[in-house]
Formats: C-alpha cells, sequence, structure tokens
C-alpha cells in the first residue's frame, strides 16, 4: 500500500493525470493519478490516507517548488490536472460525508478584474491541502462574496487583483465582509498587492505565492 | 495612418510599419518607488524612467500613475507637465479613470494617445466623446460587456464595434488604434494564437493600427524576455504596428524584425540602433 501511495505522489508531482497521458514521458505508458487513486480504494486504502500522504505533500512540494522557480506554470497546471485525476474518486466520499475535508475556501478574483490564472492557481493548490474549494470566478463583487460566506459561515475568503487599479476594489470587499462577518479570515494576493497594503485594507493575510496561502491556511487548520 | 505629436515633434505610425516603440515603464505596478516619489512631490524618478526609454529609442511614452490611494486626477495631471518641459515626445494616457484622462488631456501639448476604451457601453459612452473633444487618438481593447473571447472573429467584431461608435461620434477611422488583447501562454497553449490571429483579421479587415502590451503573455514561465520577443517579432508580421514594451528590451529585436520584413533601406535603422544601443542582444561584434 505504501508504494501506492508512493507511486501515485510522485504521479501527481510530476503531472502524469492517466495512463494513456503522454505526459511527463518518462512516465509513458504508466498508471497515472487517476489508476492508482482508483487501486488504492479499491486494496482498501482510506481516503484520508490517500489525501494525507499522497496528494497533500505532492501538492506541498509542488508548491514549495514554484515558490523557488525550479518549475513554473504549466508544470504546476500539469499537476493540479493530476491531482483531479484522483480526485474523481475521492469526490463520493467528500459529498456523502464520509470524508472531511480540512474546511472551505472562497476565492474569486475582485471587481472589475478579469485575470484568472493566479487565482486558479490558488485555488487548485488550496485543494490540493485538502481543502473543499468554491470557485466564484472573476469580477467578482462584495454581494456575490457575502452569498457565498452566508452558505459556508466558517469559509476562509481568498481575494486576488493584478492590477493597481482593481486592487482598490479589494479594500471596499474586504470592508464589506467584515461589516457583516467581523471574524471572517481573508486573505489577499496578486501581482501589485504587498504585505502592507494587506494591513491597510484590514485583511488577514498577504500570500505572496499559492504555497503561501496553502501554509496559511495550515496554520488556521491547526487553530480551530 | 495615424499621426500623433509633441510639442515640435510628429510621430506617424503606419500600417504598414515601421514599427513605432510605446514605451511602458511608466507604470507602477512592480515599482513602488514610482508612487512614493511622484506622491512626495518628487518627479526624478519618473523623469529619470522617461529618459532612459528615449535613450533606448522608445517613440511615445505611456503614463501611467493608478495606485490605491492616489489621486490620480491630479497626479496624472502633475506628471504630463512634468514629462512635457523635459520632453518632446508623444504621450499616451494610461488610465481606466476618464476624469483622470480628461484632466490631463487639458494641458496635453499636441494630440496624444489615450489608453484605453474598450467595447463595453459604459466605457465608450464615457471616453469616447473626451476622446473626441480633445482630438485624441484612443486604444481600443477587444473585451466587452461579455469579458474576453477567445475567439479571434469576435475580437474583431468587438474591435469593428469600437471602430464603429468612434467613427459614428465624428473621431477619425485612423485616430482608432486595436489592441487585440494577449493573455499568458503559460495557461493556455493557445493563447498567442488567438493573439496573432486576431492582429492579422483586424489588419487586414479593418486596416487600423495595433498595439499590444506585450509582457503578459510570458506570465509564469522563465526567459520572458526571449518569449516576448518571438512573440512580438511574429505580432509583428501580423500586422502590430506599434507594441507598448520596455525599449530597454525589445528595440533591437524590432529593429531587426523591421529590415527582415524589407522596411529599412541600407539597414540604416537597425545598424544605427546598433551602434548607439548597448542592449543585451547586440555583441558589437563584426
Amino acid at each position: 500500500m505504501k508504494e501506492l501511495l508512493e507511486k501515485l505522489l510522485e504521479a501527481v508531482e510530476l503531472g502524469k493525470v492517466d495512463k494513456k497521458s503522454p505526459y511527463p514521458p518518462q512516465l509513458k505508458d504508466q498508471d497515472g493519478a487517476y489508476e492508482l487513486a482508483k487501486n488504492a480504494l479499491e486494496q482498501g486504502c482510506k481516503p484520508e490516507e490517500i489525501l494525507e500522504n499522497a496528494l497533500i505533500p505532492a501538492m506541498e512540494n509542488v508548491g514549495n517548488r514554484f515558490s523557488r522557480r525550479e518549475i513554473y506554470v504549466p508544470q504546476m497546471l500539469m499537476s493540479a490536472k493530476a491531482m483531479s485525476g484522483a480526485m474523481i474518486h475521492l469526490k463520493p466520499f467528500f459529498q456523502s460525508g464520509a470524508t472531511k475535508r480540512k474546511g472551505t475556501f472562497i476565492i474569486g478574483t475582485v471587481t472589475g478584474d478579469l485575470h484568472d490564472i493566479g487565482k486558479n492557481l490558488v485555488a487548485m493548490m488550496v485543494e490540493g491541502g485538502g481543502w473543499e474549494v468554491i470557485d466564484l470566478g472573476v469580477d467578482v463583487g462584495s454581494d456575490k462574496f457575502i452569498k457565498a460566506i452566508e452558505e459556508k459561515p466558517n469559509a476562509v475568503i481568498g481575494l486576488s487583483a493584478l492590477l493597481t487599479t482593481t486592487m482598490e476594489n479589494m479594500k471596499t470587499i474586504v470592508g464589506n465582509i467584515k461589516a457583516k462577518y467581523a471574524g471572517s479570515k481573508i486573505l489577499v494576493g496578486g501581482a501589485p498587492v504587498t504585505q502592507e497594503y494587506c494591513i491597510k485594507i484590514g485583511a488577514d493575510f498577504y500570500a505572496p505565492d499559492p504555497q503561501g496561502a496553502v501554509n496559511y491556511l495550515k496554520q488556521l487548520a491547526r487553530l480551530q | 495612418m495615424t499621426i500623433l505629436h509633441s510639442k515640435t515633434k510628429e510621430v506617424i505610425i503606419n500600417t504598414e510599419g515601421p514599427v513605432i516603440i510605446i514605451g511602458e515603464c511608466i507604470n507602477p505596478t512592480r515599482r513602488k518607488k514610482l508612487v512614493s516619489t511622484l506622491q512626495s512631490g518628487d518627479f526624478d524618478y519618473v523623469l529619470e524612467l522617461a529618459k532612459n526609454q528615449i535613450d533606448a529609442l522608445a517613440d511615445i511614452l505611456d503614463v501611467n500613475v493608478g495606485f490605491p490611494g492616489v489621486d490620480d486626477v491630479k497626479l496624472l495631471r502633475e506628471t504630463v507637465i512634468q514629462l512635457q518641459t523635459h520632453f518632446d515626445i508623444p504621450l499616451c494616457l494610461d488610465s481606466p479613470n476618464p476624469k483622470a484622462i480628461e484632466a490631463a488631456l487639458k494641458v496635453i501639448e499636441g494630440k496624444c494617445l489615450i489608453n484605453s476604451v474598450n467595447g463595453e457601453e459604459k466605457s465608450m459612452n464615457t471616453l469616447l466623446p473626451i476622446v473626441k473633444e480633445y482630438g485624441a487618438v484612443v486604444i481600443g481593447l477587444t473585451m466587452d460587456d461579455d469579458g474576453i473571447t477567445n475567439d479571434p472573429f469576435k475580437r474583431l467584431a468587438i474591435a469593428e464595434k469600437i471602430l464603429n461608435r468612434a467613427v459614428k461620434i465624428g473621431i477619425n477611422e485612423e485616430d482608432v488604434i486595436i489592441d487585440p488583447l494577449a493573455m499568458a501562454v503559460s495557461a493556455d497553449p493557445q493563447a498567442c494564437l488567438v493573439t496573432l490571429e486576431t492582429i492579422r483579421l483586424v489588419h487586414e479587415k479593418l486596416g487600423l493600427n495595433i498595439t499590444q502590451g506585450a509582457s503578459n503573455i510570458s506570465f509564469g514561465l522563465p526567459d520572458r524576455e526571449m518569449l516576448n520577443i518571438a512573440f512580438m517579432v511574429l505580432a509583428i508580421r501580423n500586422g502590430l504596428t506599434c507594441p507598448i514594451a520596455n525599449p530597454e528590451k525589445i528595440t533591437a529585436a524590432v529593429r531587426a524584425a523591421d529590415l527582415v520584413l524589407g522596411r529599412d533601406d541600407f539597414a540604416m535603422r537597425f545598424i544605427e540602433c546598433s551602434q548607439n544601443l548597448k542592449q543585451p542582444h547586440f555583441t558589437h561584434k563584426q
């Protein structure tokens, strides 16, 4: 079993989605994340074990290597795709409530901003960190965030902005969310965003890269 | 053919080239120093950014001073005044705030570029009348109320919509320049092809000048400058005539592309650039 999970970890880290996927070339014709996760469950492995011992560490390695600039966006996307291949088999357990996730993360790119790559990367990495992710998409205003929080009051919120001009809308949204949900935790990120700006607008955390967001959520989960 | 001018200098952007370079560096994204110096009324840094770009053969300077907490109605205008006092080069006013654009237009000497309008009703309704009133040239971004499409024909249709709307209120056709949008190729391997195809279509069907922020496409990848150059050169072949980029990085490649495309008799501009610029791409060896 240990060997199978190690293989799954490797498949996700290298972005091997399923057996027929030609990428990466060195894993040609070998099982991908899709088959390995299926096998693991069939052999009696618990969904939690698959998450904790394969998917989460794999995505953490990916996040850290991305932070160190050893890998780039396309490679991260490949890994996320492989992770999704494994998740297909775990989803029923999440949906039935048999397997609990670490929490819920609601993310969106703020009003007026259509950039989605950074937001998508964070969403994928957080999902890979064992969280349920609700992705509200791009050009998301206060109302939409608040509506999503109403349904998931304990969720952590992530705001993304890529432009110096749309970054201002972060301030409004943080203000509106905090006015209604004072205890909510909001993390912010995106090219022009800084630690200083995060403090200024009353957000709780600034993540310079996707792994930063995952690490912050990890901390929160530990405190809860 | 689009004509811009500063106090005494005229810049002609011809749809068949040669390529005109709009310098992108006066922009606070990743240049925090720009915001802090401008806010304290210190214009030395923005003037230095301008000079470096002019030395690197920028033809036009993009001016963007938008940042949270900054009063860009006041600051864009003041920055324009400072730039015009020290340099004789056409400017491109870059702000999503029509009030900031209008305030700056009141002090502009010559005919400038406005960056940008897009196909959203609200954007066209607010900005185009200002463009008309002050006799400026406007950049039209190929996105609209439905967001960004990956279909080059739909992007062409948005370009056409902006053009028609501009012409309807009395703006000359040649005073509309199209920005076909460039997305990161790291997230979508087809992203650059969509842009290249849009450029070809806009060039062929509308015959307008085309600009392009070229640094976007390389997000999330190594060797970004090399990628930007590869994309830029291909885009130039398809009809890109006035990229917005960092002249210190791309002028050499742009001159090379013009030469290769038969737009540089006796290679005069290429050789002049090689002899005067110390860009990494030129080795100065025979």
